[in-house]
Formats: structure tokens, C-alpha cells, sequence
């Protein structure tokens, strides 16, 4: 049986699955009915200086039928009185010792942060998160990602509650900064137990059309929120790689972006991350969703032969390379099962007109078929297929090479000039342009309605 | 006992003749058109016979251009509303949906295109206009799906049109053939008026072209003359005691029961003969209609009946009984139906023998004659150099409906010889284009 607690900086918890600082951490109400339900931490909506919030608060990015695969917020940090969320952090634990309760922090002054540093501690909580993450109306008034974009005002917030911290102390990042390692390596330096991140991102989700207003719309205007969901995961991994990787930092991570479930929750741990904390999802479809994500993560854990969470935190990062590192001699191409094809042509007009022309039509059949001298082995077919397993990359190479860009730079084997014979699609067939002309016109155009001609509705216009 | 009973109310009439395909609502039509792929020159728009570029319209429920949606469809099917609904779809466009090959289900894509329609009908808004005058003015026989899609095509050309029916309402047999649980008169008939209000031809009802002077007085006063007349009765089988009273033409029939509903009784028993889909049609409103038990009476095997799988299936569905390999021989009944007896057959080499001393009665008090409908070859014989093939098919020109009488163009099944309505709309598009390109190359003056 794995053992899905963990000790995160010293945060010890049942299991890692956190919920993150945000509205279903607003009040003790939710955080014990999220721990009867199974979740191991939450982190409390940030404590500070209580908002003023305007009502419309959430936007949602849907694709076809699926909704909020995105979702942003212009919410602000707790609104509720300091005293209200102590009191109930200090019920919460009480009721909960095994569980973590992080207080989430954002204040001003070095008197403000020892102070609310103090409290939250007296109040019992396990671990602190320092929120230098918020992308909006925080950041506007010099706190939130304002400080995480500035690493050495960040480093300074830092020192200042290291000063007075007895309990573990989180730095939570904004992504809206070009290079994550930066804020990471200045919680470093100013003393912190480790980082979390992503925060969310600077958005707009989506303009009414109707209105000229972007989501979500207060009294017929909006402004640019933060963006999470499902949508963001890929960001917030390659950075919690980026810092998981970077010799400076050397800090346990808390993956935040994007976790839905047990696969998401694996990938962030692979590239890094010992706890995760999960919002969006939660706010979807409840607390409930624990009880998949802890019983996936278990029986992966079993599968492959995990004991403790810490046995999987990084396992992805030795393959995680710079490009130029990248075996340059691997060669895959695409494969067709016959008889799995429903003959969708997907593959085919994805090839013809967003790759390389690698796959073509047969007469009587719609199983299209791959032309391998053509093929790059680029996945797009495999990506496209509708069928599980229809379309797969075949290995081509023998296996027997392995050379890097690196290794041919370092040789001097690499294309210098504009035509350079060494250039990679060098003697790649690409059609004649004109062949492009009107092929299968009839095929893309209207159905049989396309033999005719539309009908002209006034007369044409001739110009002089 | 039988599954329904008869129904003496409009609202048992509707309960008993629920539709096979009702309408969607918005959230549905997003689950659905969500799960189209988008095929690359897609399979259902090869299966569909007014070739409608069902991807695009899908993509445009989809993405909430659901005007547009209707656009595309009533660009290649004037009875676009009508044909989501009475459509096989089973057999042409959801027949073809790659998802049959991976034993998901296929897309539904008569619903999705209903669901446009009705919407774009409902909102009354004008999707087409007439065309700029041509001056040249075209008869049309016949307001069935040939008749008002020609009559809209010729408009849109700019073509004065006058339309002769012999009946009393547009659309021929979505109104009068049709079974009920396929689509209902007030939408059939509210496309012909959204059609109607848009193209602007005029209608004359209860004016059948039937005489030699008839046919003259539209070859005096009109350009060309398009032929959309269908089929006529049912075919008499020549049996004795045929004409008791109880035996009935499954179209007259079907007819009947399109107009006035639960106002006309089927018999307690009920025998059908036929296997085709009008057979499936007859023997599945019979049971809906109350009867208590429905004999579908074939002369063939099961496997030879004319009727699609699933109509056949329908009419098991609400019980009816299949009785194959079986010859009528003689209504029996004195003036009246009390049974129909029959002889058992065999098919050697393709030809159907009935095996001596093998007879037996059913007994009923209905039988519904489902053997198909005569061809109208009497008033086509008026017509001036038109032939006929064998089978009494007016024969033409598949690539513009012209007739051997130049000045005469037809579509639908008094071409085909009995198709659907989707069928009849396509050809008539085709011969609309036909007629246009025949009044174009004519000098007016003359």
C-alpha cells in the first residue's frame, strides 16, 4: 500500500493534494468540509487587509461542448475581517491536526507582514504562503505580482518575515515574468522554505460581441483578470521545471495550474513538484474530486512501484533537455492501422495543408496512406486521428547514432549560409506551388450544391 | 392486446404518433454538433442526394451561426426542414458517419439540421429573394418536393412561376404520405409558407391538369412547363373481393390519416400486403392507430422486402406480425372484409410460385394494399413527343431534366419511378437549371 503522506518543508499533510489560497478557501466552512472529504491541506484565501470586491467576478474559456477548459477571476485577496479567518484557521485545526492549514499572506509594510506573520502563526497554522502571485487590482496597489516581479523587493518581503517565522514559509510566484527562476532564486536567497507556482495568468477570456466587453462584465466593462484551469497546465509545468532544474534554487515546490485529476497532479510531481494545490477544478465540480485523484495516484503509485511520494518527485527531469541536446539521428514516422481507420481523412488535409504533404488519397478507399519518404515524423496525423491508436510513430532508426546539435556545433557540422547543403529539408520533396492550385476544390467546397454557381443577387459591378 | 389504443383526441392522435425525430433543444444541438469531426471531403455529403455541406452547418450550429447553418442547407435542399425529418437518414448521411466504423454512434445529423431550420423558419427571416426578371414564365404541375424546390430555384433565377395542384395543400406526400410519426402538417406546411413568402411563385390549389386542353392552354401561356406530378393511386391486384368495402390503397389510406387524424378507425384486424417502406409505414400507423393485431404480408422472404432495416424494425417495434412467403389470392367477405386467404409461395430462380394446396385464411376486417402506385402514363400520353420508358418513367436528361418534349422538363418520381423526398428536391434543383439554361438560349421575340 503507497503511502501518499508527505512532508512538504516540514508541512506535513495525509496526502499531497492541497486546495490552493482562493474562494474555496474563504472560510473554515469549506476548508472542513473540504478535509472531511478527503483533501490532505488547504491554503487559506489570502489574509491581508480586507478588500472590497464588484460583483461579476469569473469568465470561462469552453471549447465546443466542454466548458471552463480556461477560467479567470478579478476577485481580490479575503474580504473578511482578519480576526474572522484566525479564529476559524485556529477551529480548523483543532478539529484537524494531521491536516495543513497554510495561511496565504499579502500585506505592506515590514509592520504589517511581522504582524499578520505573528498572528497566523498564534492561530495554529502549519505553514505560511507569501502571495507575490496576483496578477490584478492587488498588483495595481504594489503588492501581489508586483512583488514577484521585482526579485529584489521580493527578496526584501522575504527577509522581513523570515525575522519572525517559526513556521515553514511558501513563496508563491507569478508567472507574468519572463524567466520564473529569478523570483525563485530571490525567495532563495531571502530565506524562504520553499516556492509555489503558478499564480495566475494575465487574461482576458473572452470579449461579448454583442457588448464590446470583455469577461466578465461589470456594468458593461471588464478588466484583465487571472487565468487558470486545465488551459494553463503546460505553462505552469516547464516552469515548475524550470526551477525544479535550476541549481540555485534547490527549494521543494508546490505545482500549482491546471490539476484536474491524478494525471495532472503525476505530471507536476515528475517534473518536480512534492505538494500540488488545485483551485479551478474544485470550484467546477466540488470537493469530491478528491476521491479520484487520490485513488488514481494510489494505484499508479502501485503500478509502478512508488512507496512514498517522494520516490516519483522529478522522475521526468534527467529527460527533461535543452533542444540542442536532443538525439538529432531518431527518426519516426507515421503508421496507419487499416483497420482501425474510419476514414475520416483527418490525417490527410492536416498533412496537405499544415505539414508536409506526406500523406495522399487512393482511389476506392478512404484509408489514406502515408508516404514515407515524405514524412518528418512530426505526430501531427497521430494528433489529428479521432481513433485510439489508429495512427502511430514507428521508429525508423536503428538506434545505433545518437548526435546532438550540440555535438555537431562542437564539430563544426552545422549549416552557417542561407543555402547551405547541410540545411535539414535540403532535399526534402515539397510540391511545385501552382500544383496547388484547384486541387480538390471539389472536394472542399459545398456539396453538390457546389455545381452550381451561387445565384447573383444584383447585377455585377464593373469598375472603370 | 394491442400496444396503443385508438386514439379519439388530437392529443391521443400526437401521444400514439410521437415523433421518431423531435426537436432539439439548444443545449442538445451543442453536445451533438460538438461531436462531428469534420471530415475531409466527408462521407455523409456524398450519401446525401442534395449533396448539403453537412460539416459546415454542423461547425455553424456550433459555433452559434445557426442562420448560417440554415443557409447552407436550404442553399442545396429547398426541403431542408422536411428532409431532416423524413429523411433515411439511417441509410444516406448518418449511414455514412465514419462513427458507424468505430461502433459509435453516428452523428445526428437529421435533427441537427431540423434544429437550424426550425429555428431560421421560426425567426421568419428571408434567407432568399426572387432573382432579377427574366421575363420568361414557367408552369409547374405538381406542389410536391419537384414542384415548390423547381418553382424555388426558378424564382431565384428570376423566372415567373405559376404552380397547378390538384390537391389542397403544398408539399404533395410530406402531407398527404408521410407517416405522422415522421414529421407533423404544421411544420411541413410552415416551410411551404416560409418558402413561399420568400420566392414569391404563386400557387393555384384544386386545379389538376388532367385534359388535352389543359396541357395546351400552359403550353399557350407559358415558356416551359415542369412536370413534378409523382405517382398516382395504388395499383389494383386484381383479386377477387378487391373491391369490399375494408380494402383500401395504402396511399389513399396514409392520406386519409395525414388529413384527419384520429378521426378516421383502422379495423380491430389488419392486414397489410407488401414489403416495401409505404407497406412499413401502413402496417405501423394501423398498430398506432389501435388495431389489435397487424399482419404484414409478404411473397418473398423477409430478406427480399424492399423496406429498410429499420422500418421494418419500427413496425416490429410497436408489433407487428411479418407473414412472408405468402400470395393473396382472395379477399374473402361478402362485400365486406372478413379475411384474406392466401397461398404459400416459393421462389425458384428468382420467380415466385405458389405451392399447390397450401392455402389458408387470415381473417381481418382491413386490409391495406401497399403493391405499389400506378404511374400516370394516361395524362403523360396527352403530352405532345414525351416518352415513357418501359416501366412508365418519363424519360429525361439526368444533367437538366429535359424531356424528349424540349419545351417540358421533369423531376422526382414520375422520373425515378418512386423515390424520397430528398431525391425528388435534388432532381428538381437540376432541372430548375435546366429550364433556365433552355429559356436563356430561346429568343423571346419569337
Amino acid at each position: 500500500m503507497p503511502d501518499l503522506s508527505i512532508n512538504f518543508a516540514g508541512i506535513k499533510s495525509p496526502n499531497p493534494f492541497w486546495l490552493a489560497s482562493a474562494p474555496p478557501t474563504n472560510s473554515g466552512y469549506q476548508v472542513m468540509k473540504a478535509f472531511d472529504a478527503g483533501w490532505g491541506g488547504a491554503v487559506w484565501k489570502t489574509l491581508g487587509v480586507p478588500v472590497v470586491n464588484v460583483s461579476s467576478r469569473y469568465g470561462g474559456v469552453n471549447y465546443r461542448d466542454k466548458r471552463l477548459i480556461g477560467f479567470n477571476n478579478i476577485e481580490l485577496i479575503s474580504d473578511r475581517p482578519l480576526s474572522d479567518n484566525l479564529r476559524e484557521i485556529e477551529e480548523v485545526k483543532k478539529r484537524f491536526p494531521q491536516h495543513a492549514v497554510i495561511a496565504s499572506l499579502m500585506v505592506q509594510s515590514r509592520q504589517e507582514w511581522h504582524d499578520i506573520v505573528r498572528a497566523s502563526q498564534d492561530a495554529g497554522a502549519d505553514g505560511l504562503e507569501l502571495n507575490f502571485g496576483c496578477p490584478h487590482g492587488m498588483c495595481e496597489r504594489g503588492m501581489g505580482s508586483a512583488v514577484g516581479q521585482e526579485p529584489n523587493v521580493l527578496r526584501t518581503i522575504v527577509e522581513w518575515v523570515m525575522e519572525v517565522a517559526t513556521v515553514p514559509v511558501i513563496v508563491k510566484l507569478t508567472p507574468n515574468i519572463s524567466d520564473i527562476t529569478e523570483p525563485a532564486l530571490a525567495a532563495r536567497q531571502g530565506g524562504a522554505n520553499a516556492i509555489s507556482l503558478i499564480n495566475t495568468i494575465q487574461s482576458i477570456v473572452g470579449v461579448d460581441l454583442d457588448q464590446f466587453s470583455p469577461y466578465p462584465i461589470v456594468d458593461g466593462q471588464g478588466t484583465n483578470g487571472g487565468y487558470c484551469g486545465p488551459a494553463v497546465k503546460p505553462i505552469a509545468l516547464n516552469m515548475v521545471k524550470n526551477c525544479a532544474q535550476h541549481p540555485g534554487v534547490q527549494l521543494p515546490i508546490s505545482g500549482i495550474g491546471g490539476i484536474e485529476n491524478w494525471r495532472d497532479a503525476v505530471e507536476h510531481i515528475l517534473l518536480g513538484a512534492s505538494s500540488v494545490q488545485v483551485c479551478t477544478a474544485a470550484m467546477h465540480f466540488g470537493f469530491g474530486i478528491i476521491r479520484e485523484m487520490t485513488s488514481g495516484l494510489e494505484q499508479y503509485m502501485r503500478e509502478k512501484g512508488f512507496q512514498t511520494i517522494q520516490d516519483m518527485v522529478g522522475r521526468a527531469l534527467p529527460n527533461v533537455k535543452h533542444w540542442e541536446e536532443l538525439n538529432l539521428h531518431y527518426k519516426v514516422t507515421a503508421s496507419i492501422n487499416e483497420q482501425k481507420c474510419i476514414g475520416c481523412q483527418l490525417c490527410y488535409t492536416a498533412c496537405e495543408d499544415g505539414a508536409h504533404q506526406a500523406i495522399r488519397l487512393n482511389e476506392g478507399t478512404r484509408v489514406p496512406e502515408i508516404i514515407d519518404e515524405n514524412c518528418v515524423g512530426c505526430n501531427l496525423c497521430s494528433l489529428v486521428c479521432p481513433v485510439e491508436e489508429c495512427i502511430t510513430m514507428e521508429r525508423r532508426d536503428d538506434g545505433s547514432r545518437h548526435e546532438t546539435w550540440q555535438q555537431r556545433t562542437v564539430a563544426g557540422n552545422i549549416p552557417t549560409e542561407f543555402e547551405d547543403e547541410r540545411a535539414g529539408g535540403r532535399h526534402h520533396w515539397v510540391p511545385e506551388p501552382a500544383a496547388a492550385l484547384g486541387k480538390e476544390k471539389h472536394k472542399t467546397l459545398p456539396g453538390k450544391a457546389r455545381q452550381f454557381e451561387p445565384v447573383p443577387t444584383s447585377p455585377p459591378v464593373v469598375r472603370e | 392486446m394491442a400496444e396503443y389504443s385508438p386514439p379519439t383526441s388530437e392529443q391521443e392522435f400526437q401521444a400514439n404518433f410521437a415523433q421518431l425525430k423531435p426537436r432539439m433543444n439548444r443545449t442538445e444541438a451543442m453536445l451533438e454538433s460538438s461531436r462531428c469531426l469534420f471530415c475531409f471531403d466527408a462521407p455523409c455529403i456524398q450519401a446525401c442526394p442534395s449533396g448539403i455541406d453537412i460539416p459546415q452547418f454542423i461547425r455553424q450550429i456550433n459555433t452559434g451561426n445557426v442562420t448560417g447553418a440554415a443557409r447552407t442547407i436550404y442553399e442545396a435542399n429547398y426541403f431542408g426542414n422536411a428532409c431532416g425529418k423524413v429523411c433515411p437518414t439511417e441509410v444516406l448521411c448518418e449511414g455514412a458517419c465514419v462513427y458507424n466504423l468505430q461502433d459509435v454512434k453516428p452523428i445526428e445529423i437529421g435533427r441537427l439540421q431540423s434544429f437550424a431550420t426550425r429555428a431560421q423558419m421560426d425567426s421568419g427571416e428571408a434567407l432568399f429573394g426572387p432573382g432579377a426578371p427574366t421575363g420568361r414564365r414557367v408552369a409547374v404541375v405538381g406542389a410536391g418536393p419537384a414542384g415548390i424546390s423547381c418553382a424555388c430555384e426558378l424564382r431565384a433565377l428570376g423566372h415567373e412561376v405559376d404552380v397547378f395542384e390538384a390537391k389542397a395543400q403544398p408539399s404533395g406526400l410530406t402531407v398527404y404520405g408521410v407517416a405522422p410519426y415522421k414529421i407533423t402538417n404544421e411544420e411541413t406546411l410552415a416551410e411551404m409558407a416560409y418558402l413561399q413568402g420568400q420566392f414569391g411563385y404563386s400557387v393555384y390549389y384544386h386545379a389538376p391538369i388532367a385534359s388535352r386542353a389543359d396541357v395546351e392552354k400552359l403550353e399557350a401561356s407559358y415558356d416551359a412547363v415542369f412536370l413534378g406530378i409523382g405517382l398516382g393511386s395504388t395499383s389494383t391486384l386484381g383479386l377477387p373481393g378487391e373491391d369490399s368495402a375494408g380494402c383500401v390503397g395504402a396511399v389513399e389510406f396514409i392520406e386519409q390519416l395525414r388529413q384527419q387524424h384520429h378521426a378516421i378507425a383502422v379495423g380491430r384486424r389488419v392486414v397489410v400486403l407488401g414489403g416495401g417502406n409505404t407497406a412499413m409505414d401502413a402496417a405501423s400507423e394501423s398498430a398506432r392507430m389501435g388495431a389489435e393485431h397487424v399482419t404484414l404480408a409478404y411473397r418473398r422472404s423477409k430478406a427480399d422486402m424492399g423496406a429498410y432495416d429499420f422500418e421494418y424494425d419500427l413496425a416490429k417495434g410497436v408489433g407487428v406480425e411479418g407473414l412472408f412467403n405468402v400470395a393473396p389470392v382472395e379477399i374473402t367477405g361478402n362485400g365486406k372484409v372478413e379475411g384474406v386467404r392466401f397461398v404459400r409461395t416459393a421462389t425458384t430462380g428468382g420467380q415466385v410460385q405458389p405451392v399447390p394446396g397450401s392455402e389458408f385464411v387470415v381473417p381481418c376486417d382491413m386490409v391495406i394494399k401497399a403493391t405499389g402506385q400506378s404511374k400516370q402514363t394516361t395524362f403523360l400520353g396527352l403530352i405532345d413527343g414525351l416518352q415513357l420508358d418501359a416501366k412508365g418513367r418519363i424519360i429525361l436528361d439526368s444533367r437538366t431534366g429535359q424531356t424528349t418534349n424540349p419545351r417540358y422538363f421533369a423531376a422526382g418520381d414520375a422520373g425515378n419511378g418512386g423515390a424520397e423526398v430528398v431525391n425528388a428536391t435534388a432532381e428538381a434543383k437540376v432541372a430548375a437549371r435546366g429550364i433556365h439554361e433552355y429559356l436563356m438560349s430561346q429568343d423571346l421575340s419569337s
